[in-house]
């Protein structure tokens, strides 16, 4: 390879990284938290969960007559204590929770109280008080707030909204296309060199590439998904945040039998980064979070409408699992959001702020710049294991 | 040299051709697209129309067993939906083998199936992409494009694959430079829409239908009612945008007033009236009846003229024009739009009752869209198109272009979602996606060989944006094929 001036830049770059020099990337951030050795995945699931079908509410004695046929998936669910099941998809999942390392959060939701999927997940993704009041992602910004200056990682061919901001990220999937030689890479390095969008985009494409290995993945599932974020996060000079997507929760029509194929996928997604993760999987916290939730009652085409409050997973060997999390509302007439949805008791922020506090340490004073208008939510504590 | 011509040439239209003229008047050029525009070339003739794809899709729910009869009403168990479609950007638009819809089926079908879908998706991208190629209208081709993101039928359910590109060619292409209320009707009336958001099977619980099978009282008899999913997407994302001004009340009202919209072939007599396969139909006997309210508007009982005159309303309304005049300023001008332009697009779109010829020339004769030569960032599509035009690919080339398209993250007619594609850098400019396109580009590259001298190319694609550092960096390449494939992962040739 040719002594490339561009090509020394990015290495230096690197080099910087790996020394953990965060306030030559980020100025005014205090020394005071060591490296950290914790990692976090925020796992997207866009279309808006059935929270409802997969922590089902069975000790509710409206849940059954809201839900008809939902009420009985095809196998039986995982009993999780006297009040809530486990949709039985999520078979690995379960195992994780007999053994503490999961729990689950009910009658959660942003602040967002509309109905539009796009809408709700800008919000659920910017960690805004509103749609498109924040340009950037709530995870971007607590990027810039770990102690070491590590890209965050998007599992995707683009980086999702909850990562955008001035906080340095990357993106990798696995491509199934024959590789460009280093040597026209090298000029497209040169080539880019005075693109102000392009250059850094390029740098960080190189990186990720390195980091990856030669034998990158070449078949995208969301199992291969899991064992890729794996792959990075296992690498002690590797990112410490990764997020995924999952796409099509949105059943308005015949729900059972898509809502089992996404659950099972999300099963294999979690269990396939708890066995890449190895000896790490102790230090990590798995966040899986939708949109909003679905309907309390099934619609006239055996599927859910949009609704409000959801459901939400945390997996890791990080997280005092076991347990559900639930200030819970009731599913009776009266009790409804609207008369039509579960009412959220809990704010989607304050779970996030939670975990990001028990993983990273973040003080609620800087947790004020990962969530502006946030001032009046309490984090919620003892998520993480010390 | 000026600019303009890259700008008419690649930003209004679907990139350069070596092989035909830069236009001297630019925005004459663009004016005279739409009397060369056809609705239906040569190219698409051939390609199964959404009447053949519905009636395979209806005779999959019978022969799979997957159909159950319920009111006349023919309805999947367990709709088939792809079992990774949308996280996975390799997954071929076809079922896959752990497709709970396929489980227990016997072999035969299951193939069977799989490549009846896989053929006809395949078929209609590939004419799709040979239209671009050799069409005598760019800008109008391309506008055929943004209207069919605008009203995203994503094909990852089987219901969809095989419809998701005969909406743009039967409802968008014959409408493109007419009224956006002519638009809205044929694509709302369109099979693949009515099955994609679940109106072919939204009852009225009022309805001589929905009434009859509230009075079985079988609790085993599945029930029949009202979906909003359609209606909800129409004021959302097709009119009049989600800031527009309604409310939930109207969600419901517009759905009401829909139902008994449905597709020819998946309804028998006497529960509801035949129609030949794919066609629209509306079924009397599943309209709600009564007067409904929508925005403040009564709209008087009267059958399929009721939701007629809610969209033609819907087309033409304030938010509407604010709307699409938002959205074709952020594709034909910037990412953020100028106010300005904004502005005098609704406007047009208001005084005009929805020209959209009169949209396209204000457009043409906006300042804003000559002021900078590149201000977009080029969608995987745009990108890959113009890059075939650039090396002068008359037929589809020996690519899998649906798979090159599935890898750059723009899976055709799958955007994964009714909201389309997002229309912004951001969305497309990523690490990753960067060094796919390089990849992308380097075995076109390979494919064109030394047929083509990048250092002649590259003047005629980009006249008047060329840089010298890509001249530079394409003629000291290590080969024609490196050359090429820089020049089309230069800064200048990613944007438009």
């Amino acid at each position: 390879m040719t002594k490339d001036p561009i090509m020394l830049t990015r290495r230096s770059l690197i080099a910087r990284a790996a020394l953990g020099s965060a306030a030559l990337a980020i100025p005014g951030i205090a020394f005071a938290a060591a490296p950290t050795d914790r990692r976090f995945v925020f796992v997207i699931l866009r279309g808006a969960m059935d929270g409802l079908s997969v922590v089902m509410p069975v000790g509710d004695s409206h849940y059954r007559g809201l839900r008809g046929a939902l009420a009985d998936p095809a196998a039986a669910p995982s009993k999780l204590d006297t009040s809530f099941a486990l949709h039985p998809a999520l078979a690995g999942t379960a195992a994780m929770y007999a053994q503490g390392e999961a729990l689950f959060v009910h009658a959660v939701a942003s602040p967002y109280r509309e109905r539009s999927h796009f809408d709700g997940q800008n919000v659920l993704e910017t960690g805004g008080t509103g749609a498109y009041l924040l340009k950037d992602g709530w995870l971007n910004r607590a990027l810039a707030l770990l102690p070491d200056a590590r890209d965050g990682v998007a599992i995707a061919p683009t980086v999702p909204m909850v990562l955008r901001g001035a906080a340095p990220v990357t993106s990798y999937a696995p491509s199934a296309l024959p590789a460009a030689s280093d040597d026209l890479l090298t000029r497209v390095a040169a080539l880019y060199a005075d693109d102000p969008l392009l250059h850094p985009l390029w740098s960080r494409a190189m990186d990720a590439r390195e980091m990856a290995g030669s034998d990158g993945e070449k078949k995208v599932n969301p199992e291969a998904l899991g064992r890729l974020a794996a792959t990075f996060l296992s690498k002690p000079t590797g990112p410490r945040v990764a997020v995924i997507e999952l796409q099509g929760w949105d059943t308005h029509a015949g729900q059972a039998g898509r809502l089992n194929t996404q659950l099972k996928q999300l099963d294999a997604l979690l269990v396939a980064l708890k066995t890449g993760l190895g000896p790490t999987w102790a230090k990590t916290v798995v966040l899986a979070a939708t949109e909003f939730g679905r309907t309390a009652a099934v619609n006239g085409t055996g599927g859910t409408d949009h609704g409000t409050g959801g459901a939400a997973i945390l997996a890791g060997g990080a997280v005092r699992g076991g347990r559900v999390v639930a200030d819970w509302p009731g599913l009776a007439g009266s009790q409804l959001y609207e008369g039509r949805d579960l009412k959220p008791t809990l704010d989607m922020r304050a779970l996030m702020a939670g975990v990001l506090a028990g993983q990273f340490g973040i003080d609620p004073g800087r947790m004020a710049r990962v969530f502006p208008g946030a001032a009046g939510i309490k984090p919620v504590e003892g998520l993480v294991r010390a | 040299m000026s600019f303009n011509a890259a700008i008419a040439l690649n930003r209004f239209g679907l990139g350069a051709r070596p092989d035909e003229a830069v236009p001297a008047d630019p925005r004459q050029w663009l004016r005279g697209q739409f009397e060369r525009f056809d609705p239906k070339p040569a190219v698409l003739a051939g390609v199964p129309g959404s009447g053949a794809m519905a009636a395979e899709f209806r005779d999959y729910l019978i022969q799979s067993k997957l159909a159950r009869m319920d009111g006349g009403v023919f309805r999947a168990a367990s709709p088939p939906v792809m079992a990774s479609s949308a996280m996975s950007p390799t997954a071929m638009a076809e079922p896959k083998e752990d497709n709970p819809a396929l489980a227990g089926l016997p072999k035969e079908l299951r193939q069977g199936i799989r490549k009846m879908y896989r053929d006809s998706y395949g078929a209609l991208a590939r004419a799709r992409l040979a239209a671009a190629l050799v069409t005598p209208a760019p800008f109008a081709e391309r506008l055929v494009h943004f209207w069919a993101n605008h009203f995203a039928v994503s094909a990852d359910k089987l219901q969809t694959i095989g419809t998701a590109g005969t909406l743009e060619f039967e409802a968008i292409r014959p409408h493109v430079a007419g009224t956006f209320g002519d638009l809205l009707l044929a694509v709302e009336t369109h099979p693949a829409m009515l099955l994609y958001l679940d109106q072919a099977q939204s009852i009225g619980p009022e309805s001589f239908i929905g009434q009859r099978a509230a009075l079985r009282r079988n609790p085993n008899a599945k029930k029949v009612g009202l979906n909003e999913n359609l209606a909800r997407e129409i004021l959302e994302l097709h009119t009049l945008g989600v800031d527009g001004g309604y409310a939930q009340g109207d969600v419901q009202e517009l759905a009401r007033g829909l139902t008994g919209w449905s597709v020819g072939g998946f309804v028998k007599a006497p529960i509801g009236r035949e129609a030949p396969d794919g066609a629209f139909v509306f079924q009397d006997s599943w309209h709600q009846p009564g007067e409904r309210v929508l925005l403040g508007q009564r709209y008087r009982s009267g059958g399929v003229e009721q939701g007629r005159a809610m969209l033609a309303a819907l087309a033409v309304h304030p938010a509407t024009a604010r709307h699409l005049a938002t959205k074709l300023a952020r594709h034909f001008v910037a990412d953020v739009p100028p106010p300005a332009l904004v502005d005098r697009l609704a406007r047009v779109h208001v005084e005009t009752g929805g020209d959209l010829r009169a949209l396209y020339r204000t457009l043409i004769d906006a300042p804003e869209a000559w002021a900078t030569p590149q201000p977009k960032f080029k969608s995987p599509w745009d990108w890959t198109v113009s890059m075939l035009r650039g090396v002068g690919s008359r037929d589809v080339p020996d690519l899998n272009v649906i798979n090159v398209l599935n890898e750059l993250g723009q899976p055709i007619w799958r955007p994964g979602s009714p909201a389309g594609w997002d229309d912004s850098a951001a969305a497309w400019a990523a690490p990753d996606a960067l060094l796919r396109r390089v990849e992308v580009a380097r075995r076109v590259a390979a494919k064109v060989g030394d047929r083509a001298d990048p250092r002649r190319l590259a003047p005629l694609l980009l006249p008047g944006v060329l840089g010298a550092g890509t001249t530079q960096a394409i003629a000291r390449a290590g080969s024609p094929q490196d050359g090429l494939a820089l020049l089309f992962v230069a800064p200048e040739f990613l944007r438009r």
